[in-house]
C-alpha cells in the first residue's frame, strides 16, 4: 500500500503479511512511516492505494470501529486515555462497544483484565492521575479488553526505565502466548529484538530489509539508517 | 426513582402554579427560563457530553419557531402538533448539519455552526409567506380550560418539554451512548479505536440536540403572538444555551437545569430593574467567571467542596 500527504510520500508500494499468533517487529528511524503504517491498518488513516487484508477480509475501507470489532486493536505511541474516566471505565468503554457486555459484566470483566495487567489496585482512579508506565499498561489493558485477534502496540516502552520495560513485555509475551498476533514498533532494539520472532525496517516509507532478528542488526542497511555509517 | 419523583414533582408544581392566582408576570417570566433549561440541556447533549461547541442554537430554535407558524398558518394545527413537527423539522436540520459539518473538529466545527444561523436567517427573510423581514402577527386561538390564561398554559407546556428533555439527556448520559460520546469528548481517536461508532454518536446526537431545541422554539410564536426574523434567530439564544451549561456544570444533566433557572432568572430581574441591555451583560460576565475560575461549573465548584469537607475531617 502506499499514502501520501500532499507531495510527501509517507509510504510507498510497503507490501508485508504477517502469520496469525507471530511476533511481528516493526522498526526504522523516525520519520521513516511505521506510525503511518499502523495508521493505515487501524484506520485511522486511509491508504490511497494497495489494499489491507485481515483474515481473507478486505478492510481499507471500513471504518476504525468496524476494523476493531473485527480484531484490530492498537495502543497509541502517545497515551490516550479517557482522561475523564476511571481506570475501570477506560476498559468498560471498549468491553460494551466491541464486545457487547452488559454493564455488570462489563465491569467485572474490566476489574480481571486490571489484575491480569497489574492496575487493579488503581481501577477507581480518575485516568489523568497515572504515572507514565501506569498509562502505557492502560493503553495496552484498554487494547486488550476489544478482545483483539491483532494487537499493534506503539511504542509502548518508549521512555521507560528497565524493569518498566520488562514489565510491558512480559504482558505482551503473555498476551502473544494467549493467541494473540501482535505487532510491535519499537525504538528500544533490545525490546524488539528479543520479543519479535521476525522484524522489517522501514526506512523513508520503503522497506529496506525484512529477516529475523539476528539477520537485521547485521544487514548494512539497516545500521545505515540508523547510525548514518 | 428519585428521580422520577422529582420530574412528576417539577411539572405538578407547574400546573399548580398555574391554576392558581398568582400574578401574571411569574408566568410570563416563568416561561423564559424554562425555555432556557430546555435549550441548554439540549445543547448540553452535544456540547457537554461529546465536547462538540454547538453555536447554531438559534438556528434551531428559530426554525422550531417559523414550522410552528407555517403549519398554524397553513392548517391551524393544534399546538402539540406544532411543537412534534418543529421537533422534527428541526431534528432533521440536525442530521444534516451533522452529516454536512461533523468531521471538522473542535473551532472549525463551532464555525460551520454559527453558518447555519445565517443561512437560516437569510431563507427566512426572503420568504413572503411568513412575512418575510417584517415577521408575521398571529392570532391566538382560545385558551383550553383549566386554564384563564394562554400564558399560564404555555408556562405549563414548557415546563412539561424541560421535564422531557431532562429525561432525554439524562438517558443519553447514564446509557451505553453517555459513555461513547464521553470518550469522543476525552479522545476521538481512541474512542474510535475501542469500537465506538464515532459518527453515527456524533450525527445521533446533533439530531437529538436540534430537536429539542426546535421543540423549545415552537410555542414561541404564540407567546410572543408575533414572529420576526431578527429576534428569532438571535445569536444570544446560542451564546445564552452555551453558558448555561458551562456555569452549571457540563458533565451532568443537572448542570443545565441549574445554570438555566439561575442565568435565565437573574436575566429576567436585570431585565424588569435595570434594563434589557444589561441582562446580555450578566451572561457575558458569569461565562467569563465561571471559564477562569471555576470551568467544571457550580457542579464542579460543590464535588470539590465536597472533597475538601471530606478531607479535612
Amino acid at each position: 500500500m502506499s499514502k501520501h500527504f500532499g507531495g510527501f510520500a509517507a509510504l510507498s508500494e510497503v507490501s508485508l503479511e504477517v502469520a496469525a499468533g507471530e511476533r511481528f517487529g516493526l522498526i526504522g528511524p523516525n520519520g521513516s512511516g511505521k506510525t503511518t503504517l499502523i495508521n493505515c491498518v487501524s484506520g485511522a488513516l486511509r491508504n490511497e492505494a494497495g489494499s489491507i487484508v485481515f483474515r481473507g477480509e478486505e478492510v481499507s475501507r471500513l471504518a476504525a470501529y468496524q476494523r476493531t470489532r473485527r480484531g484490530i486493536a492498537r495502543s497509541f505511541q502517545l497515551p490516550r486515555p479517557f482522561h475523564s474516566m476511571s481506570v475501570l471505565e477506560n476498559l468498560v468503554v471498549p468491553l460494551g462497544y466491541v464486545v457487547g457486555l452488559n454493564d455488570a459484566d462489563a465491569h467485572a470483566e474490566a476489574r480481571r483484565i486490571l489484575e491480569t495487567i497489574g492496575l487493579a489496585d488503581k481501577a477507581a482512579t480518575p485516568s489523568h492521575r497515572l504515572s507514565q508506565v501506569e498509562l502505557r499498561k492502560l493503553e495496552l489493558a484498554r487494547a486488550m479488553a476489544a478482545r483483539p485477534r491483532l494487537l499493534i502496540s506503539d511504542e509502548a516502552m518508549a521512555g521507560l526505565a528497565g524493569n518498566e520495560v520488562d514489565e510491558v513485555l512480559k504482558i505482551l509475551f503473555d498476551l502473544n502466548a494467549a493467541g494473540i498476533t501482535i505487532i510491535m514498533i519499537e525504538h528500544i532494539m533490545q525490546a524488539v529484538m528479543r520479543f519479535s520472532q521476525r522484524v522489517i525496517c522501514l526506512d523513508a516509507g520503503r522497506i529496506i530489509c525484512e529477516g529475523a532478528p539476528a539477520e537485521i542488526v547485521k544487514n548494512p542497511g539497516v545500521q545505515k539508517a540508523y547510525l548514518g555509517a | 426513582m428519585k428521580f422520577w419523583i422529582g420530574a412528576a414533582a417539577t411539572v405538578a408544581l407547574a400546573a399548580g402554579l398555574a391554576v392558581s392566582g398568582t400574578n401574571e408576570y411569574f408566568f410570563y417570566a416563568g416561561y423564559v427560563v424554562l425555555q432556557f433549561v430546555v435549550l441548554a440541556t439540549a445543547w448540553n447533549i452535544l456540547g457537554g457530553y461529546a465536547g462538540y461547541v454547538n453555536f447554531g442554537t438559534a438556528a434551531f430554535f428559530g426554525i422550531g419557531a417559523y414550522t410552528a407558524v407555517v403549519l398554524f398558518k397553513a392548517a391551524g394545527a393544534p399546538l402539540g402538533v406544532q411543537i412534534l413537527a418543529a421537533a422534527c423539522v428541526s431534528g432533521l436540520l440536525g442530521f444534516g448539519t451533522g452529516l454536512l459539518t461533523l468531521r471538522l473538529r473542535g473551532i472549525f466545527f463551532s464555525i460551520a455552526t454559527v453558518a447555519v444561523i445565517f443561512i437560516m436567517h437569510t431563507a427566512i427573510v426572503n420568504w413572503r409567506y411568513v412575512g418575510g423581514a417584517t415577521g408575521v402577527q398571529l392570532l391566538r386561538p382560545p385558551v383550553m380550560l383549566p386554564f384563564d390564561s394562554y400564558t399560564r398554559m404555555l408556562f405549563v407546556v414548557m415546563a412539561v418539554m424541560a421535564v422531557a428533555g431532562v429525561c432525554i439527556a439524562r438517558y443519553i448520559e447514564v446509557s451505553w451512548i453517555g459513555r461513547g460520546l464521553r470518550a469522543i469528548r476525552d479522545n476521538e481517536e481512541a474512542a474510535e479505536c475501542s469500537g465506538v461508532p464515532t459518527l453515527k454518536l456524533k450525527l445521533f446526537a446533533c439530531t437529538v440536540s436540534g430537536a429539542l431545541m426546535g421543540a423549545a422554539g415552537a410555542p414561541l410564536p404564540m407567546y410572543m403572538s408575533f414572529l420576526e426574523p431578527a429576534s428569532s434567530f438571535d445569536l444570544n439564544y446560542s451564546v445564552s444555551a452555551l453558558a448555561m451549561p458551562m456555569i452549571g456544570g457540563t458533565s451532568h444533566w443537572l448542570g443545565p437545569v441549574i445554570g438555566a433557572i439561575l442565568l435565565g432568572s437573574i436575566q429576567q430581574i436585570v431585565t424588569v430593574t435595570i434594563s434589557n441591555e444589561i441582562n446580555v451583560l450578566v451572561v457575558g460576565v458569569l461565562l467569563v467567571v465561571f471559564v477562569v475560575a471555576a470551568p467544571d461549573g457550580i457542579l464542579g465548584l460543590l464535588k470539590k467542596l465536597r472533597w475538601l469537607l471530606r478531607s479535612s475531617r
